[in-house]
């Protein structure tokens, strides 16, 4: 029924894990396949690249991106699917703050590419490396190129809203299904563009059973230094680093109820500039020591501040990746033809998207420019027209 | 005039997979490309990272069998520090591997391959999946694969703390064990995915060994590729998912060897090739001979054909019932009593039937395990971590993790050799044999090329976008011919 | 969070193809930024380099300031009361272990510790001020830019819309390439 919203779901540089979250809706699933035309979904039916291609501009009523961008076949994607689309979502923790693959923007292209094929068990004596386009017979064969970093969803083109999460809880996916299943009859309306979906507004800790007590941490221990983790205290209180204090709530605090402490999948929480300066912050509040020389010892338990910090979130960081890797891309773009498409690409923001409140039946390719927050008061949330008449 | 066919995107993997072809003069298949178009650089930014955060970091390296890195990585972390985890710790590792085994092994011969058989080869291309399945067969199949799922999930998330990427093993052991009220709907569960797993072998009879066209399909030649076989086995010999001794059999059936995961660098070298970001694995024995099958080529195949291949037979009393009659209908032993191996691939689909039984009556094995709800789940380290292996049998292969760290357990080196690889070169001969077998002339035989190649890709259910399992399933292809000149000669397409 | 949206601004002309940084120093509105203020007074004299922000606490640098400053900067310095002078009691010790923990997270994303100082000034310590100011400029110096916001040119594209906030650290980038030499200045035109 050709009346039926059309929703996407795309995947870039991703594990696959989004669209198996998606799948196990089960019986859900046949909700949102009756409520939505689904119109290209590489992880579950056919349709092409070219297909889309086709499709009019904003012709898609939402689309579900999941991935980060580290190829230049990833980025024509993103922009071919804003194009596309009149809502575009960042969905899970990959296309929304790059995810465990963001930890690439330590290492320099180089150095990943040695990590591969150059290892132990590689027999490379040639030094092989794949190439963009390799002649043989008289044909070329041809592979994406890969970015010298990897970049979030919002730092290649505009996203309306976000899905956080690696992947995203099930459960939270349908509660974001009936929400804009909802606003497309009219029954109920969107947040502000730039908003964060299917989370709560709060941390981890909020929605964790465990019990707090004492705020002071005399040792951080590694978790194998610890024999029998207790099932009911705060981890962090028994020197666990766990990143609940600066992740957004929403999963339901699974990984410590699982006594394993929470690794941050979640992104932060509601108006948080940087991820992991949060948790810095946290942290250190909570260090038992005014001694600069104590202070040291106890920090030393944190056995890789980086990984702890910007574990899911490096890319989207303040400083999104390490020196050398970021020094590397600048000197590989500053040698980037002129007018390459990178050069035609909206600005990324630093942070995170400002909300900003666009009438979505109006969002069009032309619109992509990241706007401002307004300094004035909460702006009007988006609203889609219902599609197919009257709310049924 | 050189010609290119380009099968590009394949469905399922799409931005995650393609096929070219080239011809020669005489408009014959000269070779073809498998490409894996992405590389994410886990072995390098794994570096740095502390080791006990590998079974959660390298999870994330695939989303359909995140299950498989975490337990490699825990494996490979428990090595490192030289750590035995308690038993009761390893109990529970492999039960929640055995319902992840459940599950997967599911999807996949319901939403992927197995249509192409309980439907029919040549039914038109939108019945074969989950939806054509449960309309040939009946409506309580669909339930059922769900259910199976479903359990399949709850289980892991029970042991495990989540459904997708779980967090529950460190090095040494797991975080947490189970209650007796979750030992009891784990081992329901078991037993109802033992009936489900008889169900489905019953299935695989009546539906698929009752019909003597599809028996000459999976018997002939057209599918078959003589490599060596590479599987996980227990102590027995017996075929083996979670922990065991690797196990190498040339063509013949005669054993190459066997070695422990620690050793996995004297067996396997990987090539690499300008045109691909994935590399080829092979046998550093026998060594690189190209795209080529016979006992001097050190090409392996390992999946569930494989493993039953190297086994001395199954760990489990169905399953064994099973994987008898698997070999005595495919392969039977000649006057020597020798085991003959099955090089047929699309013998594949009912190898994972076998192994599916193997898996539920794994989680009914080990819910019942007097010591499954102990609370003694952690050892310490005692010594200076180092060096570690880790492998398990993934769904898709021998997948193997290898850490090198400092004396504080910082990661130094990672090296990954992850289950689909291991398949990277047979899968591409399969293809160039299909299209071998249904191009000449410069021409393709009709819709034939799209059947073969996808039947013969699919029988190895591979993983490289690390998503090619999904509902419902189908695997449509589109083949795009040019000249020379990069101009469309032909396009044929199979819609789903 | 006007600090962190602040940027770092024009960095002095290079004097003899002499590397200028930039440095932002966060300072204390009962010490240390008093301190500055004596120096001025004082007219003791230390580098332009150095760009001043006050708050009413070290306790309240958020490391997002840090991270935000090195965004554009070259270097950042805390300062702050010294131990038991706090006039938030041990807020300045909290700024302590924030500095000491946002250190090991520079140093393994590749900023050097010379980039990330951290000294205590009282009110009464100008000259001292001055002259740590001094010696964190010439280590500075000696390493050469840290250009982060040339590295965040790698994501940006070349039509920058105005006000998106790589623009600003990219703007802040070409405005130091094309500043007109001011010669230094002394103090107290800083901090008026």
């Amino acid at each position: 029924m050709s009346a039926k919203p059309r929703l996407a779901m795309y995947w870039a540089a991703a594990c696959g894990g989004c669209d198996i979250a998606v799948l196990n809706l089960g019986e859900a699933l046949v909700e949102v396949g009756s409520r939505f035309d689904v119109v290209f979904w590489p992880a579950v039916m056919d349709a092409k690249y070219a297909d889309v291609e086709a499709m009019p501009d904003a012709s898609i009523d939402i689309t579900l991106f999941c991935g980060g961008i580290r190829n230049d076949e990833n980025e024509h994607l993103a922009h071919l699917l804003r194009a596309k689309s009149k809502i575009l979502v960042a969905f899970g923790s990959c296309a929304s703050e790059g995810c465990i693959p963001g930890l690439a923007n330590l290492s320099t292209l180089d150095e990943i590419l040695d990590a591969s094929y150059a290892n132990e068990t590689t027999d490379n004596p040639d030094g092989v490396r794949p190439v963009p386009a390799w002649r043989e017979n008289g044909v070329t064969l041809r592979i994406p190129t890969l970015a010298p970093l990897l970049r979030t969803l919002d730092q290649v083109v505009p996203v309306d809203y976000t899905v956080p999460g690696c992947p995203p809880e099930t459960k939270r996916i349908e509660d974001v299904v009936e929400l804009v299943g909802k606003a497309l009859d009219g029954t109920a309306v969107l947040p502000p563009r730039g908003s964060v979906l299917g989370a709560g507004h709060s941390t981890v800790c909020d929605e964790c059973a465990r019990e707090r007590n004492v705020k002071k941490i005399g040792a951080f221990r590694r978790v194998t230094e610890i024999a029998t983790i207790d099932p009911t205290l705060c981890l962090l209180e028994q020197g666990i680093p766990c990143n609940g204090p600066a992740t957004r709530d929403g999963c339901g605090a699974l990984c410590p109820a699982a006594a394993a402490p929470c690794i941050g999948c979640y992104g932060p929480a509601d108006g948080v500039l940087d991820y992991g300066a949060r948790l810095m912050s946290a942290f250190a509040s909570v260090v038992d020591a005014d001694e600069p020389e104590r202070i040291e010892v106890i920090l030393d338990g944190i056995a890789d501040p980086v990984g702890q910090f910007y574990r899911f979130s490096l890319a989207s960081s303040l400083l999104r990746g390490g020196r050398e890797a970021m020094d590397q891309a600048h000197r590989g773009r500053a040698s980037a033809p002129v007018g390459s498409p990178a050069a035609n690409h909206p600005a990324p923001r630093l942070g995170r998207t400002p909300p900003s409140a666009p009438m979505l039946d109006v969002l069009g390719p032309q619109d992509h420019v990241p706007q401002r927050a307004p300094t004035g008061p909460e702006p009007p949330a988006p609203t889609l027209e219902p599609v197919g008449g009257p709310a049924r | 005039m050189t010609a290119q066919l380009t099968i590009d995107p394949i469905t399922r993997l799409e931005g995650h997979g393609k096929i070219e072809i080239f011809l020669d003069d005489s408009g014959e298949v000269a070779r073809t490309a498998f490409q894996v178009p992405e590389l994410r650089g886990f072995e390098r930014f794994c570096v740095g990272r502390p080791v006990e955060e590998m079974p959660t970091l390298t999870a994330r390296i695939c989303g359909v069998c995140p299950e498989a890195h975490h337990m490699a990585a825990a494996k490979a972390a428990d090595a490192v520090y030289g750590m035995d985890p308690p038993r009761t710790a390893k109990l529970l590792r492999e039960l929640l591997y055995s319902a992840f085994y459940v599950a997967d092994h599911t999807t996949h011969f319901y939403a992927l391959s197995g249509p192409d058989f309980l439907v029919g080869p040549d039914a038109p291309v939108e019945d074969r999946n989950l939806l054509g399945v449960i309309r040939k067969v009946g409506m309580d199949v669909g339930g059922k694969v769900i259910e199976a799922r479903r359990r399949g999930h709850a289980i892991i998330e029970t042991i495990g703390g989540r459904k997708v990427h779980p967090c529950t093993s460190v090095p040494g052991g797991m975080t947490k064990g189970i209650t007796e009220a979750e030992r009891g709907a784990i081992e329901t569960s078991g037993r109802w995915m033992v009936d489900f797993a008889a169900f489905s072998l019953d299935l695989w009879d009546a539906a698929i060994m009752a019909n003597p066209e599809y028996v000459e399909m999976i018997r002939g030649d057209a599918y078959a590729h003589e490599t060596y076989y590479m599987g996980m086995v227990d102590e027995s010999g017996k075929v083996a998912f979670y922990d065991g001794r690797v196990r190498v059999v040339a063509p013949d059936g005669e054993m190459l060897g066997e070695y422990a995961p620690a050793e996995y660098g004297e067996w396997i070298a990987e090539r690499v090739e300008p045109w691909t970001y994935l590399k080829f694995p092979y046998l550093k024995k026998v060594g690189w001979k190209g795209f080529v099958d016979g006992k001097d080529s050190g090409v392996y195949v390992a999946m569930p054909l494989a493993r039953l291949n190297v086994a001395d037979g199954m760990a489990t009393p169905r399953a064994q019932e099973a994987y008898e009659r698997f070999y005595a209908t495919l392969a039977p032993a000649g006057p020597d009593g020798r085991k003959r191996l099955v090089h047929q691939r699309l013998a594949a689909h009912w190898a994972r039937l076998v192994e599916l039984m193997q898996a539920a009556e794994k989680v009914v094995e080990l819910a019942t395990d007097p010591e499954i709800t102990s609370p003694d789940i952690r050892a310490l380290p005692t010594q200076v971590p180092s060096e570690g292996v880790g492998t398990v049998e993934a769904p898709r292969g021998t997948l193997t993790h290898h850490y090198r760290t400092d004396e504080r357990g910082i990661l130094t080196s990672v090296n990954l050799i992850v289950g689909t690889t291991n398949n990277h070169a047979p899968i591409a001969m399969s293809i160039e044999r299909a299209a071998r077998s249904v191009i000449h002339g410069g021409e393709v035989v009709g819709q034939g090329l799209l059947n073969r190649v996808e039947m013969a890709f699919r029988a190895y259910d591979p993983c490289f976008g690390c998503a090619t399992h999904a509902l419902p399933g189908q695997m449509p292809l589109e083949v795009v011919i040019r000249d020379s000149d990069g101009n469309v000669v032909d396009d044929l397409r199979q819609h789903c | 969070m006007s600090a962190t949206t602040a940027h770092a601004g024009a960095a002095p002309a290079a004097k003899d193809g002499r590397f200028e940084p930039v440095i932002l120093a966060f300072t204390c509105n009962w010490c240390s930024y008093r301190a500055a203020d004596l120096a001025g007074t004082a007219r003791m004299k230390y580098p332009p380099n150095v760009r001043l922000v006050r708050l009413m606490c070290s306790g309240r640098v958020d490391p997002a300031f840090v991270m935000r400053a090195f965004a554009d900067a070259d270097a950042v310095i805390l300062t702050g009361c010294w131990p038991a002078d706090c006039h938030y009691r041990i807020q300045n010790v909290k700024a302590l272990r924030r500095f000491i923990l946002l250190r090991r997270v520079l140093e393994s994303m590749g900023i050097e510790p010379q980039r990330f100082q951290r000294f205590y000034a009282s009110a009464a310590e100008g000259q001292q001020l001055a002259a740590e100011f001094d010696r964190i400029v010439e280590e500075v110096r000696a390493l050469g830019p840290l250009d982060w916001a040339g590295r965040h040119a790698a994501f940006v594209p070349s039509a920058t819309p105005p006000g998106a906030g790589v623009g600003e650290a990219r703007a802040a980038a070409e405005a130091r390439a094309a500043a007109p030499p001011p010669a230094e200045r002394e103090l107290a035109e800083v901090t008026a």
